[in-house]
């Protein structure tokens, strides 16, 4: 698997840890939420970056006293069919206002990646199968949105059409995410 | 009503660019059909028994002459010269081919329609009333904020993957004539002592196999509150509703399940979290909207037409016409004319281009150039003349389509069936076809009244027959079809599900059954008392005797 962000391919170089499993030093670890929770103590003490991966049955409230630790936030996708993390992601950076990374994992297709970003994921775990290009105009095919969205290190911006109407066109969505995904 | 902008355009045309790179995709092979089902879902495609299906969103049912034209030129180039208008408010198309649906949607796109969210675990396309705008006693016109809530849920990101689909029905009139109990979100207009609008929220209706009536989750909100409201009930329904079971999926079961109160609970507690932060951007739009629904120009005319009434003194189809198909318009000297789809014998929605092409110069003729598509498969001309309304008969009766059977027993809704559908267990056309060919006799439907009736070819129940005065539910029992039939659903303001009377009827006994009802019902009433209050008065006892003794 290798991840996505900002328009290019990365090596993931983090380290899922099964909840048994010992903590390798100076290694940027991804836990479960449970094992944070019953962890942190120690967790927190850690010398490499800590993530978490939240399933997607589980109220992302739960780690709401941990994420001023979190580098990194995990959420999954099963199966693409399957959107409760989009809600999760928007909860994440809304209401509990996390400005971390938030990775989408699993079921994760460029036909869905828009609406990914929209509710706040930027980064994502894929497979070979499609080519940077495909993924690129997945991003590029729709250049408006009726609804609000998340930009990454901004926080919400309103919904592209509407501002766009009221005069603010610079200050919409899709133009952020166009130079983030672009730069 | 409403006019798309450059942005309205550049979104649906790039909709329509992104979907025809899907299809080649699939074509290609490099989507699986799969991959490719939710995507082609989300525009509207299915996969039907015999051929691809396309249903194209009518949003609130409204349509310009233009828009009506664009449909039926459409049926003469891509389907076999006829369109299906569903119980939803859409059209749909049985024969078009996959590759040539991104033209096809291209062609919608010209004249501002498209198939965005007419399928799949979505918000599907708003429903309203019929009459929004004209009816005699409306709060407000509800379609500005149906307008809004198309726009919101295009595309959605939080909420295009759902447990279930989403279905939501807006009125702005007491009367409820858009089912709003029985729909998984339904909104009803109220003004508050200090004449400020808001919005009643009623959540978890639904018809399907497990029929339930709304609960309210909010009795007042004020309506600059309504879109973030609307997001928190999504919310806790796209994290918590089921996805185990998709027959367990929709949002009345989670309502059901949880409880009204604990659902009320949690979707105050998400909406508190919320925050509203795009409140002013939502009401400058709702105010640009709004202007596109002010009312027409209307002459100011008395309120009786002498030659009209001489009309109908002459001529007792036209009467009768007036009678079941007219309805009374808010301003003095107009009507709101119905138009049947349910000619005897006919498919009930079904309309061709030819008759599409009368409907459309009609309107431009006669009615402001505005068509509706109603819940129950008709169309109307919202603002006619009185003093027009016979030449206008004259008209629709040599396109076929003056039917004076609109709320009466021959006016069926029905699905399409085992005739067209996938998922059907038995035929649902043909049964419609037989009754209204039961009841053909005209004096005789006005004379029963005021009774609808629902046919479904399986319980996922599209023909809405829970809500039907009589509902008839199409079944397979070991390869043979049987009826079911229930009696006393309604949808409007008092809704209540359909109680079933007893063991079903073969395909051709069903309207012999009906008719023994309908006797009843006519030995039993007091005066006009329509079907539906008899039945509630004397419950399904003697309706159950009549039917099982003599059977
Ligand atoms: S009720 Fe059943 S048969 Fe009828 S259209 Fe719906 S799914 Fe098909």
């Amino acid at each position: 698997m290798r991840l996505l962000k900002n328009g290019e391919f990365f090596e993931d170089t983090w380290l899922t840890l099964d909840n048994e499993e010992a903590v390798p030093q100076g290694a940027d670890i991804l836990v479960s939420a449970e094992r944070l929770q019953a962890e942190f103590g120690t967790l927190m003490l850690h010398n490499g970056r800590l993530g978490v991966v939240v399933a997607n049955d589980r109220a992302v409230d739960d780690i709401a006293d941990y994420l001023e630790v979190i580098d990194t936030v995990v959420l999954e996708f099963p199966s693409f069919t399957d959107g409760r993390a989009y809600s999760q992601a928007r909860k994440l950076r809304g209401s509990l206002k996390f400005r971390g990374g938030l990775r989408a994992t699993g079921n994760v297709l460029p036909d869905q990646l828009a609406f990914m970003r929209q509710c706040g994921f930027d980064t994502f775990e894929v497979n070979g199968r499609f080519g940077l290009d495909v993924w690129q105009r997945a991003v590029t095919a729709m250049t408006l949105t009726y609804q609000g969205g998340y930009v990454p290190d901004r926080g919400f911006a309103p919904a592209d059409v509407w501002s766009a109407r009221a005069g603010n066109a610079d200050d919409t969505l899709r133009s952020d995410f166009e130079e983030i995904w672009t730069a | 009503m409403y006019r798309y902008d450059e942005f309205d355009h550049r979104f649906v045309r790039e909709r329509v660019g992104q979907f025809r790179d899907q299809v080649e995709r699939r074509l290609g092979g490099e989507l699986s059909e799969a991959e490719f089902k939710p995507l082609r879902l989300m525009n509207g495609v299915y996969l039907q028994l015999h051929a691809y299906m396309l249903r194209v969103a009518i949003p609130y049912g409204t349509l310009s002459s233009a828009q009506m034209r664009r449909l039926a030129e459409i049926a003469d180039t891509y389907d076999k010269g006829y369109a299906h208008f569903t119980t939803r408010q859409n059209v749909q198309y049985n024969w078009p081919k996959l590759k040539d649906m991104p033209d096809l949607l291209d062609d919608l796109a010209d004249v501002e329609m498209h198939a965005i969210q007419t399928s799949g675990n979505c918000i599907r396309n708003v429903t309203t009333d019929q009459w929004a705008g004209v009816a005699a006693d409306e709060v407000a016109d509800p379609r500005p904020v149906c307008e809004l809530l198309r726009q919101w849920s295009s595309l959605h990101p939080e909420f295009s993957f759902l447990p279930r689909k989403f279905k939501i029905a807006v009125t702005g009139a007491p009367r409820d004539r858009a089912a709003v109990a029985v729909h998984d979100i339904g909104l009803r207009m109220h003004v508050n002592a200090d004449g400020a609008r808001g919005w009643e929220v009623l959540a978890g209706g639904g018809q399907g196999r497990t029929p339930m009536i709304a609960i309210t989750v909010r009795e007042f909100l004020p309506e600059a509150e309504l879109l973030g409201y609307l997001e928190a009930v999504m919310r806790v329904y796209n994290l918590h509703g089921r996805r185990d079971n998709k027959y367990k999926a929709r949002i009345k079961i989670l309502v059901h399940e949880l409880g009204a109160d604990a659902f009320r609970a949690q979707v105050e507690a998400e909406y508190a979290k919320l925050g509203s932060p795009t409140v002013d951007v939502e009401q400058r739009e709702l105010e640009r909207i709004s202007a596109y629904f002010a009312p027409p120009v209307y002459d100011e005319l008395d309120e009786t037409c002498v030659p009209f009434e001489l009309a109908k003194n002459e001529n007792r189809e036209f009467a009768w016409w007036v009678k079941s198909n007219v309805s009374a318009h808010k301003v003095s000297g107009y009507a709101i004319v119905n138009i049947s789809l349910k000619p005897t014998g006919g498919i009930p929605g079904d309309a061709t281009s030819q008759q599409m092409f009368v409907v459309a110069d009609l309107a431009e003729q006669y009615s402001h150039a505005e068509i509706r598509v109603t819940h129950r498969q008709n169309l109307v001309l919202p603002d006619v003349r009185l003093s027009d309304l016979y030449t206008l008969w004259i008209e629709l009766n040599s396109a076929e389509l003056a039917t004076a059977n609109v709320g009466l027993i021959g006016d069926i809704v029905a699905c399409p069936g085992l005739d067209y559908c996938a998922l059907a267990t038995a035929r649902s056309i043909p049964i419609a076809q037989d009754v209204s060919e039961r009841f053909e006799d005209l004096k005789r439907q006005h004379d029963i009244g005021s009774l609808t009736i629902n046919i479904s070819g399986c319980i996922n129940a599209c023909g809405h027959h829970h809500v039907g005065h009589i509902g008839i539910l199409g079944l397979d029992k070991k390869g043979e079809e049987f009826y079911q039939i229930t009696l006393g659903g309604s949808s409007d303001e008092n809704a209540s599900i359909g109680t079933i009377l007893g063991p079903g009827f073969a395909g051709d006994q069903v309207a012999d059954a009906i008719e023994t009802i309908v006797e009843t019902y006519l030995g039993l009433r007091a005066d006009d008392e329509p079907f539906i209050e008899t039945y509630r008065r004397v419950g399904a006892k003697p309706f159950k005797e009549a039917l099982y003794e003599t059977a």
